[in-house]
């Protein structure tokens, strides 16, 4: 424990009587002798973002997979959506669920399915909602991804850069108001990875999603922390954002399990722990 | 010692998790929602996609068994009852087992490639994080679509083996045709008939089962897969065997 600074930040920012939409408390997750988180804390609030720096096996992904409960934690208390999940059945953690979207790494999209059945999935199965308003919905989720002339598409006839487009119109079809991203710019050429932090970036600033992003790519995060989106005529242009929308972004880096630093991005620039400095050189 | 133990482990716990599995799909077989066009799709697959597999093994078998038995028969001058072996065999034992043999093969091969392929991509996640039930959504169909066709196509492996009999019966044997099919009806009882019809249930229970829990256990990438297919074979061939002793044993005790 002495070998880690203490987090460098006290607790996230928010806006005034907000109740955090996901809180860990004390989370501890190990696999055998394997620890994988180690008493990891912290708050994220409505339409803020939440951005998990670290290194390979570090625990970010898990992160993640506890927050949806697709895992357990082995103690500590996780709360989504004002619901404490750590103990729910599968059939309970839906209803959890249906709130929380999350673009898995590579995609994971169903290869059997075309672009569409993709995208529209959670609506065809799982909803009542009548089919031409689920088509209605998809042609409009993949327009926000500019990928609409795609929907016949199979993934397989799709680039990187497409399959993790379409993943994300996947995640927001059904209106989440969490959004979880494993890495989705891994493996993409900058350029590609630029138009899916775009589409990152819109889905915060114009439906007002609370993000979670866990990447180590480190221009990627702060592209996302650094800029916004606008509504204008000419469609959604990515520009710098505020110092105020800035400080909406909160980086947090693990390390063996446990948060070595949380803050701003600009606090981040300016750290001196050794770790953070070699991180980020 | 340790290498044992933990060998022991393992099976523990693959047999507790392939328990887990079967008592959640007959929770999610009888509750809502049921995915009814992927039921139909997994009728579709495993029925008819089987039937030309089935269908020759089933013929050659009849037919061997009638080009064997009959020279045996032939020692004792019991040529003409021939029909009555084949059916014998057919109906209460080699039908309803090899035809198992070649769904375990090929159905539940081709669920641990597919189930396997969907675990190691993350496509299993992505279903529960888009609030399907991978059990109610993957296994469930599989496993009633399993349940219900294995005993339809024994049925028709039965059928045409006993066609594959009377080839030969007739062409090389000699034995008129009228012969051969009295000698078939001779030869069944209707506790035969039952006991042909009633054990691929099980059997097509152990096949798509074992496929399915080998498949959503899948980890480590392609090799993974592979193995995964491999691993799925095996079990289930064994499985089958296994379940044909016990489920003949149980029918026996119920039905003479």
């Amino acid at each position: 424990m002495a070998a880690y600074p203490e987090r460098l930040r006290g607790p996230a920012r928010c806006r005034p009587g907000d109740e955090p939409v996901v809180v860990f408390e004390d989370v501890r997750l190990a696999f055998d002798d394997n620890v994988v988180l180690d008493g990891i804390s912290f708050k994220l609030y409505p339409g803020f973002t939440k951005i998990f720096l670290g290194a390979s096996g570090s625990g970010k992904s898990t992160v993640l997979k506890l927050i949806l409960g697709l895992l357990a934690p082995d103690s500590g208390r996780i709360r989504v959506h004002g619901q404490q999940i750590e103990r729910m059945t599968e059939n309970e953690l839906f209803t959890v669920r249906d709130h929380t979207g999350m673009v898995f790494q590579e995609g994971a999209l169903f290869d059997s399915l075309t672009v569409g059945e993709n995208v529209g999935f959670k609506l065809y199965e799982e909803t009542a909602m009548p089919l031409p308003e689920v088509r209605a919905r998809v042609e409009e989720v993949l327009g926000f991804v500019e990928l609409g002339p795609f929907v016949d598409r199979m993934p397989s006839e799709l680039s990187g850069g497409q399959r993790r487009r379409v993943a994300i119109a996947r995640a927001m079809a059904f209106k989440p108001k969490l959004l979880l991203y494993d890495e989705p710019t891994t493996g993409l050429d900058p350029i590609t990875a630029l138009t899916v932090d775009a589409e990152i970036i819109k889905l915060r600033d114009l439906e007002g999603v609370t993000s979670v992003l866990v990447t180590h790519q480190l221009r990627d995060a702060f592209y996302v922390a650094t800029h916004g989106a606008t509504r204008s005529d000419e469609g959604h242009p990515i520009v710098a954002a505020t110092s105020a929308k800035v400080e909406e972004a909160d980086f947090v880096m693990l390390r063996d399990g446990k948060i070595v630093f949380e803050g701003s991005a600009d606090e981040l620039r300016v750290a001196d722990d050794p770790y953070l400095r070699a991180f980020l050189s | 010692m340790p290498a044992f133990t933990e060998w022991l482990k393992r099976a523990l716990l693959e047999v507790q998790d392939y328990s887990k599995l079967t008592m959640a799909t007959a929770r999610c077989a009888v509750t809502r929602p049921f995915y009814w066009h992927d039921f139909v799709e997994q009728l579709d697959a495993i029925g008819l996609g089987s039937m030309t597999v089935v269908i020759l093994t089933g013929l050659f078998t009849g037919a061997v068994l009638a080009l064997q038995s009959g020279f045996t028969l032939d020692q004792f001058g019991a040529r003409p009852f021939v029909g009555r072996l084949v059916a014998a065999s057919m109906i209460k034992e080699l039908g309803p087992v090899l035809t198992a043999l070649m769904l375990a093969g090929r159905v539940s091969s081709g669920i641990a490639a597919e189930l396997g392929s969907m675990a190691v991509t993350d496509q299993i996640h992505a279903l529960r994080a888009l609030g399907t039930d991978p059990v109610r959504k993957l296994v469930v169909p599989r496993v009633l679509a399993g349940i219900l066709m294995t005993p339809v196509l024994t049925v028709v492996a039965n059928t045409v083996g006993l066609l594959g009999g009377w080839v030969v019966s007739t062409q090389n044997l000699q034995v008129a045709s009228g012969l051969y099919w009295s000698s078939v009806v001779d030869g069944l009882f209707l506790e035969d008939v039952w006991m042909g019809l009633l054990k691929p249930f099980f059997l097509g229970f152990i096949i798509v089962t074992v496929g399915c829990h080998v498949g959503l256990r899948t980890r480590g990438g392609t090799q993974g897969v592979g193995r995964a297919t491999t691993n799925a074979v095996v079990a289930a061939s064994v499985g089958v065997i296994a379940m044909d002793f016990f489920a003949t044993q149980l029918l026996l005790s119920l039905l003479f």
